[in-house]
């Protein structure tokens, strides 16, 4: 019956195997390498272009030299202002969705509307913090127009981060508090927020480190593209990180002269995005641990 | 008295949380409001700028024309009036620049005074004029005929094929080579992302080892965080030049530079998500088929790429969606030419490049402002249905399974 | 002859001894039970007979398995074409998400088969083997998934059997099954000894006590008793064997 032979069908299996994992290895690699490629490319152009002198100073002769220190501050008080509005709403949200709403017909909804929200592009919450913020509430173009934009980008990720924070409290920890007689509030305050807390940290950073970056919702809303100085009210323009690379790199007067600053700049936002990747991962491995020791 | 405090802040509280709920619905409708309130209005404008008027003879019988008629008319493309429904003439342009070759400086005035009186004798004069000019200098019994110009329609914005938002007489809002262009660099992009995405998807859940897993995955994190626009930054320095010369091209700004980008950035979506996926095949179910004599591989792509196809799918279409959503490194390398794309190795434009280039110096409210906001419902329509489009995929999957 | 024996088998997870001097020695055509309380170490002993715990990392075995007489730990055994003697079923009805006449196939085609008509003759005989083909038959081409869940397990027992081996193992092969499907599946057992070794896996005692002809009684890594399932139901030389199948512990 059997009109195979055992010993090539084996030989033939392996060698297809291991053709296949050798594509599927390279190919994994090329991923990483893509990676590095273009970590390493703006790490070695921008190295020698950072210095203390170009972080704390103003930008000079048409954005040529100097340095970027408006920028880093505008995209600080960016960061600054779209948590402060974010963050604590997001929490709040996801407090409500996980602790409080039971499964149903509204929690649907706002999953289903926080879903939305996240799949929007940044260009349309530029468009909208545009009418809404900058021209309909009369704020101009401005730190706070701006941050409120980003903030309502941010708002999914902190919400999605923090439910999962909270889902991953084991249900017994809720169910003692709630039988020694606390309240839900007591409850969810004393007991499951300190639990999830270090989590919900992680994804606020997470969240700083993907708002820092964002060019599009600011283009319309706050970015100047030259103010060699510091705003002084959340009623002001400010100058950005991101935006800063973007004009300098494709809309200056003198591009090729400015290049140096865009790899220093590029730099400086990468830098950002790899010390909030780190310092999560981090967190997540200290706080991981501790949990499990308890 | 102390319980009633208690009660009563408990409901503040839950009030309180429940306001925070709904933030992201509340949202998501005044961005729809918005954007399709100002979207939509630009079907209630007239392509010819606010304040202007296109006049004729009166004995002219055209009453309507198009906008890309008035557009072919003055690019004089459409040289005489039977071709718009007319009589066998050829069509004589006239623009207010035009005006010292009819008049003297004497008949205009030195503060235009008398150039009102001039157009209304030049447009009575001529039989095949076609004018354009503001409205101020139309007097009250004016004895040309004012062309009733058709407001904005659907079929033009999404049929036409040329965008020149600010163009004069009439500006032209066509979307197709938008559409067109957001759509060949996203699949393009895809193209390139599923094959290296899908493999390292693989490799990370199947093959590799525990400890190389360990060290990609945060990798591929780190893909995901860093800004589009330094991505955009890369492209433009690396990318573009490398395929200026390797196609030998008179620029590098092409279809291809963003498909390569938006490919790279529309990796670590698929990775992740067709990854999780596949870890989520019951290791009973891989464990069966090697049970049966499957090797490895034919494990596999026999058992856990068919039991993962529905994550697999949906990882490739958030991916696409992220493509069609990426505005700053679009922008910034395919060179932004808003025509019909024939090749990849041409400048496209896509729509958020648009918007993001365009907005700023739109006038708010004017025609072009409106018609960038009709620009972000469609793109917020298409990521829309994206993402419905993967719910269904992944919630049909669950159905399937028990 | 013996179709397997295990001789003085030691296994490790890491470096914690999982399985410690293993001696059993089974004859053809017979049903043997490995019983014992849970984590004792049955269902990794049961693995080894067809080197499923080569998939998972860190692990050691010392000692020697001989099927037929050669051991299938030696260097330069195929793994593939042991697990295709070696049949095995699981806990819970895995099928794949396939269609039933798929599933059924599936065996045969990963082992380089691809004659249509040996597949379809081969997945009906596997089929009525296991007393299923009526229940089946008008609905191969839709999915294994839509079958209840005794019929699931018939279908990967014949899914096991359409690949022609001559052991079989079976880890709890109805512990996620209502009673009548168990009952179904314990007389399959009982017919398929004819043609088939088999070692199953079972927490149930009656389970062991009416399909099995001997029985291993299992406990801390250990083999405490092996011996005809009579002998060890009624009356077992050691008193820890006594009391699990009494019900005193475990």
């Amino acid at each position: 019956m059997d009109v195979i032979d055992e010993n090539k069908l084996a030989k033939s299996k392996k060698r297809k195997q291991a053709i296949a994992f050798w594509i599927f290895r390279i190919l994994s690699y090329s991923v990483v390498a893509i990676l590095f490629i273009i970590l390493s490319f703006i790490v070695i152009k921008g190295i020698s272009v950072i210095n203390w002198n170009f972080i704390s100073q103003m930008p000079e002769e048409g954005m040529t030299k100097g340095g970027i220190y408006p920028a880093i501050i505008g995209t600080l008080c960016l960061v600054a202002g779209s948590m402060l509005f974010a963050f604590p709403i997001g929490v709040m949200a996801a407090i409500y969705m996980n602790e409080y709403v039971k499964a149903g017909l509204i929690k649907k909804i706002i999953k289903q509307m926080t879903n939305n929200l996240a799949g929007i592009p940044s260009i349309v919450f530029g468009l909208f913090g545009m009418s809404l913020f900058v021209n309909k509430l009369g704020f101009g173009d401005s730190i706070l127009a701006g941050s409120l934009t980003l903030g309502l980008l941010a708002l999914p990720v902190v919400i999605r981060t923090t439910e999962e924070s909270l889902k991953a409290v084991e249900d017994t920890f809720r169910q003692a508090s709630l039988g020694l007689g606390a309240s839900k509030w007591e409850t969810t305050r004393k007991v499951v927020l300190p639990i999830a807390f270090p989590n919900i940290i992680t994804g606020l950073i997470l969240s700083i480190g993907r708002v820092s970056g964002e060019t599009a919702p600011i283009l319309f809303t706050v970015a100047a593209y030259f103010l060699p100085k510091l705003p002084t009210s959340i009623f002001d323009q400010a100058m950005a990180l991101p935006y800063h690379l973007y004009v300098i790199s494709t809309s200056g007067t003198n591009i090729e002269e400015s290049r140096p600053i865009a790899y220093g700049t590029a730099l400086v936002l990468i830098i950002i995005v790899l010390i909030a990747n780190l310092l999560a991962n981090a967190l997540r491995k200290y706080f991981g641990k501790k949990v499990k020791m308890n | 008295m102390k319980t009633f405090y208690k009660k009563f802040s408990e409901k503040f509280i839950e009030g309180l949380l429940m306001l925070s709920g709904t933030v992201t619905s509340l949202t998501v409708i005044l961005i729809v409001i918005f954007l399709f309130k100002e979207g939509l209005g630009v079907f209630d404008k007239k392509p010819v700028e606010e304040g202007y008027v296109i006049a004729i003879n009166k004995n002219n019988a055209i009453r309507k024309i198009t906008s890309a008629e008035i557009k072919n008319i003055y690019d004089q493309k459409i040289t005489h009036w039977n071709e718009v429904g007319g009589k066998p003439d050829s069509i004589v342009l006239f623009r207010l620049e035009d005006i010292s070759n009819f008049y003297s400086d004497d008949e205009i005035g030195e503060n235009f005074e008398g150039l009102p009186n001039c157009i209304n004798r030049l447009v009575d004069s001529l039989p095949n004029i076609i004018a354009f000019f503001p409205e101020k200098y139309l007097i009250k019994d004016f004895k040309g005929k004012q062309l009733e110009i058709d407001k904005i329609k659907l079929a033009e914005f999404f049929g036409g094929k040329e965008w020149l938002p600010t163009a004069q007489p009439s500006a032209q809002l066509g979307v197709l080579p938008l559409i067109m262009g957001t759509l060949w660099v996203s699949l393009g992009a895809i193209l390139l992302a599923l094959p290296l995405g899908l493999a390292a998807a693989v490799y990370m859940s199947e093959i590799a080892k525990d400890n190389v897993r360990r060290i990609m995955k945060p990798l591929i994190e780190l893909l995901a965080g860093i800004p589009s626009v330094v991505y955009g930054f890369f492209g433009l320095v690396i990318i573009v030049p490398l395929i200026q010369k390797t196609f030998n091209l008179p620029v590098g700004e092409t279809g291809l530079a963003g498909s390569i980008i938006l490919g790279i950035m529309a990796l670590p979506t698929i990775i992740t998500i067709s990854e999780d996926a596949m870890r989520n095949t019951p290791r009973a179910m891989k464990e069966a088929s090697l049970a049966l004599g499957a090797s490895k591989w034919q494990t596999i792509y026999k058992v856990v790429v068919p039991y993962s196809i529905s994550g697999i799918t949906a990882g490739a279409i958030l991916g696409i969606g992220r493509a069609i959503g990426e505005t700053m490194a679009v922008l910034m390398v395919t060179g932004n030419a808003a025509v019909m794309p024939h090749s990849i190795l041409e400048p496209v434009r896509t729509i958020p490049a648009t918007i993001a280039a365009e907005l700023g110096e739109a006038s708010n409210g004017g025609l072009h402002y409106k018609a960038l906001f009709a620009l972000g419902c469609i793109l917020f329509l298409i990521t829309l249905f994206i993402n419905l489009t993967v719910e269904f995929v992944t919630s049909r999957n669950k159905h399937n399974k028990h | 002859m013996y179709k397997i024996e295990s001789k003085n088998v030691d296994f490790f997870y890491g470096s914690s001894q999982a399985l410690k001097n293993i001696n059993i020695a089974i004859k053809p055509n017979t049903v043997t039970a490995l019983i014992g309380p849970s984590g004792c170490g049955k269902s990794t002993y049961l693995r080894l007979f067809n080197r499923m715990n080569d998939l998972i990392d860190n692990t050691k075995i010392s000692g020697q398995i001989l099927i037929d007489g050669d051991d299938i730990y030696a260097k330069g055994v195929n793994v593939d074409s042991l697990r295709k003697k070696v049949g095995m079923v699981f806990q819970k009805p895995n099928p794949f998400p396939k269609t039933i006449f798929e599933n059924v196939a599936y065996g045969l085609r990963v082992n380089g088969i691809s004659d249509k008509k040996i597949i379809e003759e081969r997945v009906e005989t596997s089929i009525k083997q296991v007393v299923l083909w009526d229940e089946v038959k008008d609905k191969l081409k839709k999915s294994a998934f839509e079958l209840s869940g005794g019929q699931q397990q018939r279908l990967c027992i014949a899914r096991a059997l359409a690949i022609q081996p001559s052991i079989i193992l079976m880890d709890e092969p109805t512990s996620a099954l209502d009673p009548i499907s168990t009952s179904k599946v314990e007389e399959l057992i009982y017919e398929l000894k004819t043609k088939y070794t088999i070692v199953i896996v079972t927490h149930n005692m009656q389970q062991a006590g009416r399909v099995s002809d001997t029985t291993a009684f299992f406990y801390m890594g250990e083999l405490i008793e092996y011996d005809n399932t009579k002998t060890i139901f009624t009356n077992p030389k050691i008193e820890r064997t006594q009391n699990y199948i009494t019900g005193r512990f475990g």
